[in-house]
């Protein structure tokens, strides 16, 4: 067998497929084979590299040659130039302004401050290929855990790491799985909880997708830990690509005896089973999750009884997320004391945030626990685009809350978010410029829970869609200033009297952005105006005749015709025909038309 | 015991270990107030107006589902909690129509008490009902979603207590509703009519259908003679509509409230359920001793249970005894023996029960033999819910009625008769007899303590002329099948049956926690009105039913004999195997 002179990474994440990565990577094949460099080449599909802003991505090795935004039909060019004659496609390379200089991943600002522990595996090997796992040390914290730790060492380790739940409250793991191993009982669970669901979150979706084998090697572990001998991974069935993964890490790893009766020759037996869920955003709850398992409807149960005693099936259960699932492997192997390094006093380790909303660099980020919101916003996420200005971030998804600008310099890790109101959650982070509407925004959120409330507690279903409805009448400019008082009663019911940790957080943006933002609802409330010029009913479209130049372009694209004029004379707007699309605004050359 | 020591409200205490905090502050005279929570069910933990604060602890927990732990301090009240419970009861009543005075629940509802207790004035939210139609297909119980306050009472008693799974939550967030599954009517729902749901609903949201017009559109009529029956559970129940204490005997205040309403004739159903035991016992002793039929033979005057079997135990039909309810017996005496007597034909009787059961509405339409004398042998089932408003609204002052007897010849009844209304009671009721008619003496000991009791099942041995009979009684329909699997694990092995004969009734304790009793049954409420019962039993004259003489009298002037043709044409029917959906 020829030895390979280049390997060609293309991103097979969820995001790049959609922007046709699998026809790029069969096109590469296919010049590969054409051109008759096949046997020099080996073109690999991996899991996500992350900077999925200017995805498609692929990556040739040796050189770490980074090609952005790569199309099926650049994979003739790839390969004839790159390949065949050693030379770089300078126009698909991602810093095309020093394009005489290679842009190498180190030397990217996208990438220069994260640290890749949970995500290390991906963009890096065929998660499809269990080989390139084990390539990458792959299964070998399984085989010390079996061979030379005790069920008791790997609970000390774990304790030394510091590591803490990823899911959202950042309960400590050792306790989690030390709680579970000390309830006697004839039958145990290992749970991941796999049913990723805020809005713009991708972090679990990517792990899954791009690294499987570091799931099953986590939760075999655990098994081995606690007592355990079968697991449940449940993820959502919205997660194609992923699902298909895990199948295929799982088959592999039965055959290579890694997963599956007499592990390793240990006569240790481990098996995982997957669970699909429907779509329900509550199911990520654990005890809802939990119901869902055993076949019942979602819906969340008191604890306790905490799953740690008392979980799917009435058994013990460790259940962990997919992120903190992704930790393990590589704790055992590089030892907690090393993992502890990384991070701050009481958040170790790096965490994974989906990087999105009004964000040059939108992507999955992995940074140490304690960098800072600017560091995040602004040197790996390369600040606002197109000339705005920064307003918030929204960490914890749904369930979390606004941070302004005043507090970018706030190290990001459990202590300070839950400080300012936000919560650090599974790791979606949206930045908000000056155009968008904080009245809007938690109205969005808020939205969200209303929608996938499961309905059985009362002051979540009742609660959220009250809330929901107050900010509605105040968006559309009849809120009245006793809407305050009755959002912060709702709220406060909601928060303390709701069930689980969807209602009890679900008022946490409006409260979240009421304390920062009051001004700005007052504005609604008072003076029927929006300050960001989002809300339609409040705002109105103008042109400013000193900019207006008569070219037409606005009144062509209007849909309601409400612009009128003469070619080379002032057009205006007919406000009572005006729908406020802000097709106008978009079109206008001239910066003549404005928001009122 | 193990106990543990807690501080409520700053006050230290030692209680039971593993108790809720709800239990713990109840011990201490401190109510929390509750919606959604019910003693009869696990903690369902929905309602979120139990919340209390644990010392130490930003967060707060529903005292229902919380068990207590060692130094645990709790604060069960407070302006901040005070609140937050009257924001979420504001919350609830922004989606609950403001219709008390026009519902059946006015004055006797939980959410009702709490608005009161917690003195809310105004509606500080907008208001949201929903726009669900009433399911009426059944014609036992309404269910009207509009009103439902999402406690899942109901559903979880259909689902833990019942294991019918008529009906559970459909759709999500404010679209969350109770409903059968895919939105099915509850008639063609695996719904078996119980009333259990409308027995532990908080609000007016599931309930009887009420049929109080029906009788007295029948006491109007000249031409109608009304000849009313009251089942044995109403007599230890329908007291607590006028304060009296659950298992107080009224038995002849209700004979007499009942003329004052009009009726022509007042029976008693527990004749007929003397009528019952002599039919049942003797197909009995005729199974075991002939082997006439299969073994174990299953108690059938319970309409919800037999649903229950046609839809998930077909299997079981031969087992089951044919002998009709007491009370379908009662009206078809009513309408032929008794008619007779009075010189009337059946359909010039009216013939009316008053139960403490919704599935009994059901039952007097449920196949043809329930036309036996020609006529619908029973017109109209009211409720002992229903008899109490129809007696309010009568004026009549219940607690100040002179006590009056039923009429002859088809009212006397036994003591055996009277326990048919508690579980166990039908067993008993029947080995009294079995033993008499096998053994030609009387039963040396008349009350049989291995079937009494609330275990939801219990079993034992009775021993007749040296061979013993195995009995089982099962109460709550969900603990119906596991003795039923074991009956049908044995036929599949070819053994022996594990029983002779099965009690089943379908609510917990029987039926004086019938559907249609009147609200607030605990086990508290149950023990007290089966102790009712079994007073009365104990205080009868005769306590077997073939010791009673309108019995002995009807089979010399009518029937012959138990079995006999004219027995078969109308104190027995037929079961047929029903889907569970019918969609």
């Amino acid at each position: 067998m020829a030895a390979f002179t280049n390997f060609i990474l293309v991103c097979g994440g969820t995001a790049c497929e959609s922007s046709k990565s699998d026809k790029i990577y069969k096109n590469l094949m296919h010049e590969c084979e054409s051109q008759g460099v096949r046997d020099k080449v080996q073109v690999v599909k991996t899991g996500c590299f992350g900077f999925c802003e200017q995805g498609p991505i692929i990556k040739v090795l040796p050189e770490e040659s980074f090609y952005v935004q790569v199309t099926p039909e650049d994979a003739k060019e790839i390969v004839s130039e790159h390949i065949v004659k050693g030379r770089e496609v300078t126009r698909l390379l991602y810093d095309k302004a020093e394009s005489k200089k290679r842009a190498q991943i180190d030397e990217m600002d996208f990438y220069q401050k994260q640290v890749r522990v949970v995500l290390r595996n991906c963009g890096v090997i065929n998660p499809e290929d269990i080989n390139e796992y084990l390539g990458r040390d792959g299964y070998v914290a399984l085989e010390k855990a079996l061979f030379e730790l005790k069920p008791d060492d790997i609970i000390e380790e774990l304790k030394t790491s510091g590591l803490r739940g990823r899911g959202g409250a950042g309960f400590p793991t050792w306790m989690k799985w030390n709680f579970t191993k000390q309830v006697e009982n004839d039958q145990k669970y290992i749970v991941c909880n796999a049913d990723e669901g805020d809005p713009g979150a991708y972090m679990d979706r990517s792990t899954l997708e791009g690294d499987p084998h570091s799931i099953l090697e986590a939760m075999t572990i655990a098994g081995y830990t606690v007592g355990a001998n079968f697991g449940y991974i449940y993820i959502r069935a919205e997660y194609p690509l992923a699902i298909n993964r895990l199948k295929i890490a799982m088959a592999q790893a039965r055959e290579y005896g890694l997963l599956g009766d007499n592990i390793l020759d240990t006569g240790f037996n481990f098996d995982i089973e997957i669970r699909l869920g429907a779509g329900a955003f509550v199911c990520g709850e654990e005890t809802a999750l939990l119901r869902s398992i055993e076949g019942e409807r979602g819906m969340p149960t008191p604890r306790p009884p905490f799953p740690a005693t008392k979980g799917v099936f009435d058994k013990p259960t460790v259940i962990n997320n997919v992120e903190t699932w992704a930790n393990i492997p590589i704790i055992l192997m590089k030892g907690g004391e090393w993992f502890s390094k990384i991070g701050t006093e009481d958040s170790k380790g790096t965490k994974v945030f989906a990087l999105t909303g009004k964000i040059r660099n939108s992507g999955l980020v992995e940074v140490p626990m304690g960098t800072t919101l600017r560091e995040i916003v602004f040197d790996i996420g390369g600040g606002i685009p197109n000339g705005k200005e920064f307003k918030a971030v929204q960490t914890g998804g749904p369930s979390g809350g606004v941070i302004t600008k005043d507090y970018l310099d706030t190290p990001i890790d459990y202590v300070h978010l839950q400080k300012l109101g936000s919560i650090m959650g599974s790791g979606g982070m949206i930045v908000m410029d000056e155009d968008d509407c904080m009245v809007d925004v938690s109205k969005f959120y808020l939205g969200f829970t209303v929608d996938e409330s499961c309905g059985k507690c009362a002051p979540c279903r009742v609660g959220g869609r009250t809330l929901y409805n107050i900010l509605e009448r105040i968006t559309e400019g009849e809120g009245e200033m006793e809407d305050l008082e009755r959002i912060k009663s709702i709220a406060h019911a909601t928060q303390k009297a709701s069930l689980c940790g969807l209602g009890q957080t679900a008022p946490n943006p409006i409260i979240s952005t009421i304390t920062y933002f009051e001004d700005e609802y007052k504005a609604h409330i008072k003076d029927k105006r929006c300050p960001a010029g989002h809300c339609k009913k409040l705002i109105t479209y103008h042109i400013l005749p000193d900019k207006c130049i008569g070219c037409g372009l606005c009144a062509r694209r209007c849909p309601t015709n409400a612009i009128s004029g003469e070619i080379r004379q002032l057009h205006t707007i007919d406000q009572e025909l005006c729908i406020k699309c802000g097709e106008c605004y978009n079109v206008c050359k001239f910066d003549a038309v404005y928001v009122r | 015991m193990k106990t543990v020591n807690i501080k409520i409200n700053g006050e230290p205490v030692e209680v039971e270990a593993g108790i809720t905090i709800l239990a713990a502050a109840k011990k201490m005279n401190i109510n929390i107030p509750t919606l959604c929570y019910h003693s009869d069910l696990p903690a369902w933990a929905a309602c979120g107006i139990c919340v209390v604060k644990l010392e130490n602890s930003p967060k707060m927990m529903r005292a229902c589902a919380t068990p207590v732990a060692e130094g645990m301090g709790i604060i069960t009240h407070d302006p901040e909690l005070h609140q937050i419970r009257k924001t979420v009861i504001e919350l609830i009543l922004s989606t609950h129509p403001n219709d008390c005075l026009m519902c059946g629940r006015n004055q006797n509802c939980e959410l009702q008490s709490l608005a009161a207790n917690f003195g809310i004035r105004e509606q500080p939210y907008e208001e949201r009902l929903r726009d669900l139609p009433k399911d009426d297909s059944t014609p036992s119980i309404i269910l009207n979603p509009e009103k439902c306050v999402n406690c899942g009472r109901c559903a979880n008693v259909c689902q833990v207590l019942q294991d019918v799974w008529a009906i559970e939550f459909v759709g999500r967030g404010e679209n969350t509703r109770i409903a059968p599954a895919a939105d099915a009517a509850l008639a063609d729902s695996p719904c078996i009519k119980c009333g259990q749901c409308s027995a532990h609903c908080p609000v007016g949201a599931i309930y009887e259908k009420d049929e109080t017009g029906k009788l007295l559109n029948a006491i109007r009529d000249e031409n109608k003679y009304v000849a009313v029956q009251i089942a044995p559970a109403v007599r230890v129940a329908l007291g607590e509509a006028f304060g009296y204490e659950p298992g107080e005997i009224s038995t002849g205040k209700i004979y007499s409230a009942l003329r004052r309403l009009g009726v022509d004739a007042v029976f008693d159903t527990n004749f007929s359920a003397d009528l019952t035991i002599m039919e049942e016992a003797t197909e009995f002793v005729q199974r075991l001793t002939e082997g006439s039929g299969e073994i174990p033979q299953l108690t059938s005057c319970c309409p919800a249970w037999t649903d229950y079997m046609e839809k998930y135990f077909p299997d079981m039909i031969p087992n089951f005894s044919t002998a009709k309810s007491p009370m379908m017996m009662q009206g078809a005496i009513t309408k032929t023996y008794y008619a007779d007597k009075i010189k009337k034909s059946p359909e010039e009787i009216y013939s009316a029960a008053i139960m403490p059961c919704t599935a009994k509405k059901y039952e007097i339409t449920r196949c043809e033999k329930m036309y036996s004398s020609g006529e619908q042998d029973v017109d109209v089932v009211l409720t002992t819910r229903e008899l109490a408003r129809l007696i309010r609204s009568a004026g009549i002052d219940f607690n100040t009625l002179p006590d009056e007897t039923a009429d002859s010849p088809i009212g006397k009844y036994s003591g055996a008769g009277t326990i048919f209304g508690n579980t166990g009671g039908v067993m008993e009721a029947a080995l009294r007899t079995a033993y008499n008619f096998v053994t030609g003496k009387e039963l040396p000991e008349m009350n049989i303590e291995a079937v009494r009791g609330m275990n939801g099942v219990r079993s034992g041995e009775v021993e007749i002329e040296g061979k013993k009979i195995r009995v089982a009684v099962a109460h709550g329909m969900a603990n119906i099948s596991t003795v039923l699997r074991e009956v049908q694990k044995a036929k599949e092995e070819g053994k022996e049956p594990p029983y002779h004969f099965i009690e089943v009734m379908a609510c917990r304790g029987g039926c004086i926690a019938g559907g249609g009793q009147p609200y607030g049954t605990t086990d508290e409420v149950r023990a007290k009105r089966i102790a009712g019962l079994y007073k009365d039993d104990e205080k009868s004259e005769v306590r077997a039913s073939h010791l009673n003489p309108e019995i002995q009298q009807i089979y010399k002037e009518f029937l012959g004999e138990p079995l006999s043709k004219k027995s078969h044409d109308l104190l027995h029917t037929k079961y047929t195997p029903r889907p569970l959906y019918q969609i």
